[in-house]
């Protein structure tokens, strides 16, 4: 095993593909400007001129016919990895998605597998509007067949991919566009398991589930509250289905008090699921109620400010994090 | 040119079509005794096309096909028990009981998946092509679907990628006028659904549907050009739904006359008397044909009116495959 490096996250991307690639000829790439351009935030660029455009596809515009025709190479024993370039776009492909990678094995009685992974980009941060800038991981988590994996680090991101690749299961793959240039430690040949949550932080008050880029805010509040005396214990999910539910109860078990941030709206987030799970299963041993901070239940706004306040930050968390603690001690 | 099909392949065609016709009657039966959960898309006049296309292929070529699959099955040599089993619910049926008559994944007769969503299985079939190619495998693939599934947005991105790469795919339109209730004149503003084809660069082709020598013969060359690396064909296999839509449709949408019409065109009574006036055989050994296939899909019926039905844990089995991470 080599040593570790520090890269980010769109090399981290790179390297599980690359690797994956390397390991298993099944393993093709199809999508929108990933060849030759290399991808629009770079997590595909050199694979083609290493690979051969056998190896890595640019396709037309077409996210229904890339996912359709993914479902067909996966129903034929290859492992293809798409990309949809913007998560928005998945909207065109949902149907292929839904009701053919998703249920085909369920449907057949077991007798067909579709190992295909769907490489896609959410999230706000750049000015793109509502029409790119989407949180739409729990349509994905709400039909039974798939797996959604969110990650929050070039770390998680590879060793996550590399297990994606390798899943017999139709992989729904979230990467926010804000995180492809942020940098981490990673080392070769890393897999990290499917529906193992991540407990980044330790800590003994407050329980905080956070996911992608909101990750990074949670941590940062979490830091800051240290001089308040509050002892955050940060989880970050990374799959979410299946959801990690052992570690997430355990820890809230631990600290009585619970709080879901994700960028997506409220209504029927995932957050919803895990209040729903965290409430089910600890009632008794809860301070307080579990909160939730999430995207406004509004689409994204282009101007700067409203694009910012749209969604959890750093102050937000930290402000949520001492209500829910004051709300104890009151 | 149909000269050059053999006595042997003439017999083997209209033998298919019975076996599909009597496959279907008698799964009809079994809807109107209550016994199917669900409806059935027959296929009652369209069975030159699957039998002259499928008879067309090698067994190690793959079909994706449509909610009006029965005919393809079968034609694809599908038995008819586990078929019967599976339109019944029972834990025999090809799919446990799981998909039902619009969904399923054959691949022991090279039936890559049937689809419930018009158009669905287009970009599909364009993937397995793909997949072929890549693999160099020397299969080819054949996708079916009707008039309707040539208006949606997956026909138009699977057919302009398949003819871009030359993948070798074959696509199988059966136009029998009607999407559900929706007549095509009302839906298409062309004639021909084939003359989309020159919009993809790919060849594009009329067949009398109801013609199986014609059919087997056209989509014979189309897969052997799809296979040589020369690129995809759109074939549009004219033809009519004699039955509904699916069973049990009040069918008020369309004048009776026109099905009678269409009726008089039967394609497998007219290919009786064609193999019958061509001296390719006689009544009798026609009969026996029939007789044979008749009594196989009554036996066959009976079969799996017994089959159990599946198993309550089975509910919650196959919608993932177990985890198999490696762990760091």
């Amino acid at each position: 095993m080599m040593g570790e490096r520090k890269v980010n996250f769109a090399q981290a991307i790179r390297e599980a593909l690359a690797e994956e690639m390397q390991r298993d000829p099944r393993v093709v790439l199809l999508g929108e400007d990933i060849g030759v351009y290399g991808g629009i935030f770079t997590a595909t660029r050199t694979l083609q001129d290493r690979f051969g455009p056998e190896r890595v596809w640019d396709t037309p515009i077409s996210e229904a016919g890339i996912a359709g025709m993914a479902v067909g190479m996966a129903l034929m024993g290859m492992r293809p990895v798409i990309e949809i370039m913007y998560e928005d776009f998945a909207a065109i492909s949902l149907d292929q998605i839904v009701n053919n990678a998703a249920k085909l094995r369920y449907m057949s009685g077991g007798k067909a597998d579709v190992p295909l992974v769907v490489r896609t980009q959410g999230g706000s941060g750049r000015g793109n509007g509502a029409q790119h800038s989407q949180s739409l991981e729990t349509w994905f988590a709400h039909v039974p067949g798939l797996v959604v994996v969110m990650p929050s680090t070039p770390r998680d991101a590879k060793g996550l991919l590399k297990s994606a690749i390798r899943d017999d299961n139709p992989v729904v793959f979230i990467e926010h566009k804000m995180l492809y240039f942020t940098s981490g430690m990673i080392k070769e040949e890393l897999c990290l398991p499917l529906g193992k949550a991540e407990i980044k932080r330790e800590g003994s008050d407050v329980t905080v589930i956070a996911t992608s880029w909101m990750v990074g805010r949670a941590l940062a509040a979490a830091e800051t509250l240290m001089s308040r005396h509050i002892s955050v214990e940060v989880i970050d999910p990374r799959t979410l289905r299946p959801l990690d539910e052992e570690t997430i109860l355990s820890s809230v078990k631990k600290t009585g008090r619970a709080l879901i941030v994700h960028e997506a709206v409220r209504f029927c987030g995932i957050g919803a699921e895990i209040s729903a799970l965290i409430t089910e299963n600890l009632f008794h041993d809860l301070k307080g109620p579990v909160k939730r901070l999430t995207g406004a239940d509004a689409p994204i706004p282009y101007a700067a400010n409203l694009e910012k306040a749209a969604i959890p930050t750093e102050e937000s968390i930290a402000e949520e994090i001492l209500r829910l603690m004051s709300r104890q001690s009151s | 040119m149909e000269d050059a099909i053999t006595r042997e392949t003439q017999i083997r065609l209209y033998t298919l079509m019975v076996r599909i016709r009597a496959f279907e009657e008698k799964s009809l039966e079994l809807f109107e005794l209550g016994l199917m959960p669900g409806r059935l898309h027959v296929y009652f006049g369209e069975e030159a096309i699957a039998a002259g296309a499928c008879a067309a292929l090698r067994m190690s070529d793959v079909i994706v096909s449509t909610h009006r699959n029965g005919g393809h099955l079968v034609a694809r040599g599908a038995g008819f028990r586990e078929m019967f089993a599976e339109y019944m619910g029972r834990a025999a049926g090809y799919s446990g009981g799981k998909g039902g008559p619009m969904h399923f994944c054959l691949p022991e007769i090279g039936v890559l998946c049937t689809n419930g969503i018009v158009g669905s299985g287009i970009p599909v079939a364009a993937g397995a092509a793909m997949a072929c190619r890549l693999r160099k495998t020397g299969q080819a693939v054949l996708c079916f679907f009707g008039d309707g599934a040539s208006n949606t947005g997956a026909f138009h991105e699977g057919l302009n990628m398949a003819s871009l790469w030359k993948l070798p795919v074959v696509f199988v339109c059966e136009n029998n006028r009607y999407a559900e209730t929706m007549p095509v004149d009302r839906a298409i503003a062309i004639e021909n659904i084939a003359d989309r084809a020159a919009a993809y660069g790919m060849r594009g082709a009329v067949v009398d549907g109801n013609d199986v020598m014609g059919v087997y013969m056209m989509v014979g060359s189309a897969v052997a050009q799809a296979r040589e690396g020369r690129g995809p064909t759109l074939i549009e296999a004219k033809t009519y739904r004699i039955g509904p839509h699916f069973s049990g449709e009040s069918g008020h949408y369309r004048d009776p006359e026109e099905i009678e019409r269409w009726r008089a065109r039967d394609p497998i009574v007219t290919f009786r008397k064609k193999l019958l006036e061509s001296n390719i055989t006689g009544e009798s050994e026609l009969d026996e044909i029939d007789a044979a296939v008749y009594e196989e899909a009554e036996r066959a019926a009976d079969q799996a009116k017994n089959d159990p039905f599946p198993q309550p844990v089975s509910l919650l089995q196959d919608a993932w495959v177990p985890m198999s991470a490696e762990a760091e």
